[in-house]
């Protein structure tokens, strides 16, 4: 028997019975739908951490200064003074793993713009530290290399300094803000990043060259940290032990002294949370998968009252010429069936239900393409064997005793 | 007279049913001709049932040797019968066992799905000249439950002609079905017959035999007559002398 003709012959089987292939369908339908808006559910969490964790920049890496030991006493170590541009070049020029690099050298101070003040903190920074922090300009220029050389008096702003200084809404771009006494031109304004992940206000802040922040208000060669960047998020390990190595180079370290500096990553964090999400992931797929089995059971339960009940429909098939494996495979279609349509109503309802959950509940679903191609697959291996058995049950009916089947 | 459809020799059944044998047919023998229209009559326990599964095909003996249209089904594999069935027999049950829910016209071509060298249109050209054969062509699109019951057999009957078969095998197809019925029923099988169908009709009514061209009696499991029936009784004019239906 052609596959045409098997299909045909299943689905009219199914035609007679809609309601009660439809119930059935049902089951898989809920599965599906579940397991692809439940998978939808925790990627999209996990997505969202992981953005807002780059954007923070995930493989960013922090070098400290620190001195375990000054007279018997330890000291914290910002205010140790070890980082200096020595440091900085050394791991430009030989950390291979390091994408960028940026020092720091930061105060605090009251920023001035006509009558309005604003208590903020001033960062010295080197072009490449925007790229570190995922930083960008919504207004304007960054400034170059050019002004960290001439230690030019220019500043970026950033969101809330703007809205302290410039209440009225005109752009800030071109103006000339006061900061400890010093006169920085406005030359550009950072697009708002909002709070960080620990309740820090990012746009607090007004970037400026940091031989700017050295020279004119600090008076000082040391830097209060360095910012790198790993080439990427996997080779941030790698990238610290060079920066360590470089360091304890340029700092004349001999092998049994401590390091006078600490380097941190991102990298402990990021795993704390993405698996986190990933077991959340896990288990809202076991539950979905769950309910995906009991789907499968329930196919399986109405084929076998189903073979039962159309007892003498089979022994008539047998009479006029189907082959036990013909009534094998109607069955095993008509389950196939079952549960293929079921998988593809249960996707679309699953895609729906997380556009749904997105639109009305505001958490962000991600529908991975996987977990489509994944939940169509299980339900149509769930149709192949939960069907199976009824299906041989019916194939080996003796067509005489299916006959009289009363 | 011409070619053999069944050939019967020395058929013998039994059955295991626990401990003891059932020995159903002791040995039957005999010869069905293109043309035909054979009754087989027996009262129940004759052995009637087990030579009807036999002669379907859906069944094999135990021992002898039975050959439909020419082909030694004694030794076939339970797929070669099935086929064997498809495209040699046209089946006629008491229940009819037509498809709930299904149009006459599905349940006509059903025969046909199990047959992969027919197009859609010819399955339904076919089962159309079939409806129209016992006059129900204009019942294509009713259901079982819509038709009566002489109709309902009447579908049957073009199912099992549907694929053209050397034989019709009906078992008690009057059974179930008034006096009237029945006969318009036989009247259609003589009909049949007559455009050349053989057809070998499983009864237990003497009225029913009377219709056909010859008759097998079966007792205890052996032909214990076989006659030829010199006057066949013209199933129409027997329904014309029935007393007019009852009208309310």
């Amino acid at each position: 028997m052609s596959a045409l003709n098997l299909i045909r012959i299943a689905f009219k089987a199914l035609q007679r019975n809609k309601l009660r292939a439809f119930l059935t369908m049902l089951g898989i339908i809920i599965g599906v739908a579940a397991v692809i808006a439940m998978v939808a559910i925790g990627e999209g969490s996990k997505e969202s951490i992981q953005s807002q964790l780059s954007a923070m920049g995930s493989n960013m890496i922090t070098v400290l200064p620190s001195s375990n030991v000054s007279g018997g006493v330890r000291v914290e170590g910002a205010s140790f003074q070890t980082l200096t541009i020595v440091d900085v070049k050394a791991i430009q020029k030989n950390a291979e793993h390091v994408s960028a690099v940026s020092p720091v050298s930061s105060t605090k101070g009251q920023a001035i713009y006509g009558a309005l003040n604003w208590p903020t903190s001033l960062q010295g920074v080197a072009p490449s530290y925007f790229d570190i922090r995922k930083l960008e300009i919504a207004d304007g220029v960054s400034f170059t290399d050019a002004d960290v050389a001439t230690a030019a008096k220019v500043c970026v702003l950033g969101k809330t300094v703007i809205d302290n200084l410039f209440p009225s809404g005109e752009s800030p771009v071109g103006k000339v803000i006061r900061l400890n006494s010093i006169p920085l031109q406005v030359i550009g304004t950072l697009v708002p990043k909002g709070q960080s992940s620990f309740g820090q206000d990012q746009d607090d802040i007004i970037l400026t060259p940091y031989t700017t922040v050295q020279k004119r208000i600090l008076a000082t060669i040391y830097f209060q940290s360095i910012y790198a960047s790993a080439v990427s998020e996997g080779t941030s390990a790698l990238a610290t032990d060079e920066i360590i190595d470089i360091l304890r180079e340029t700092h004349r370290l001999r092998p049994t002294d401590e390091n006078n500096f600490q380097v941190r990553t991102m990298e402990e964090l990021i795993k704390t949370l993405s698996s986190t999400s990933s077991l959340l992931t896990i288990l809202l797929t076991a539950i979905a998968g769950i309910s995906l089995v009991i789907g499968g059971i329930g196919i399986m339960n109405i084929m076998y009252v189903s073979v039962t009940e159309r007892t003498r429909e089979i022994g008539l098939r047998m009479s006029i010429g189907a082959r036990g494996v013909d009534i094998l495979l109607q069955f095993l279609v008509e389950a196939i069936i079952i549960s293929v349509t079921g998988g593809v109503i249960g996707v679309i309802l699953g895609i729906t239900t997380a556009e749904v959950i997105t639109l009305t509940l505001g958490w962000p679903t991600i529908v991975s393409e996987s977990s489509i191609v994944l939940s169509f697959m299980v339900c149509a291996l769930t149709g192949v064997f939960f069907g199976y058995y009824p299906a041989q049950a019916a194939s080996r009916l003796d067509p005489i005793e299916a006959l009289r089947y009363e | 007279m011409s070619n053999k459809i069944l050939e019967l020799q020395q058929i013998k059944r039994e059955f295991v049913m626990g401990t003891e044998v059932v020995r159903a047919l002791k040995g039957v023998s005999f010869d069905v001709y293109a043309g035909e229209f054979v009754t087989i009559m027996g009262s129940s326990g004759s052995g009637k049932t087990t030579l009807l599964n036999l002669l379907g095909c859906l069944d094999k003996p135990t021992a002898g040797e039975y050959l439909l249209d020419g082909v030694n089904v004694s030794h076939l594999s339970r797929n070669e019968l099935a086929r064997l069935r498809n495209r040699k027999i046209g089946f006629v049950f008491q229940a009819y066992n037509l498809l709930p829910r299904t149009s006459a016209l599905e349940n006509v071509e059903l025969p046909l799905f199990y047959n992969p060298s027919l197009s859609v249109s010819e399955r339904k050209e076919k089962a159309i000249k079939a409806l129209e054969a016992v006059k129900l062509a204009d019942r294509l699109d009713h259901t079982p439950s819509q038709l009566s019951g002489g109709q309902q057999q009447r579908v049957a009957i073009a199912r099992a002609l549907v694929n053209q078969p050397v034989m019709i095998l009906a078992d008690e197809a009057t059974g179930n079905l008034d006096t009237r019925t029945s006969y318009e029923i036989m009247s259609l099988m003589q009909d049949l017959n007559k455009d050349g169908k053989t057809i070998v009709f499983v009864t237990h009514e003497p009225d029913i035999a009377a219709f056909s061209s010859r008759t097998v009696m079966l007792r205890d499991g052996k032909v214990v007559k076989d006659t030829v029936n010199e006057n066949v009784r013209s199933a129409k004019e027997a329904l014309d002398a029935l007393p007019p239906a009852d009208d309310y």
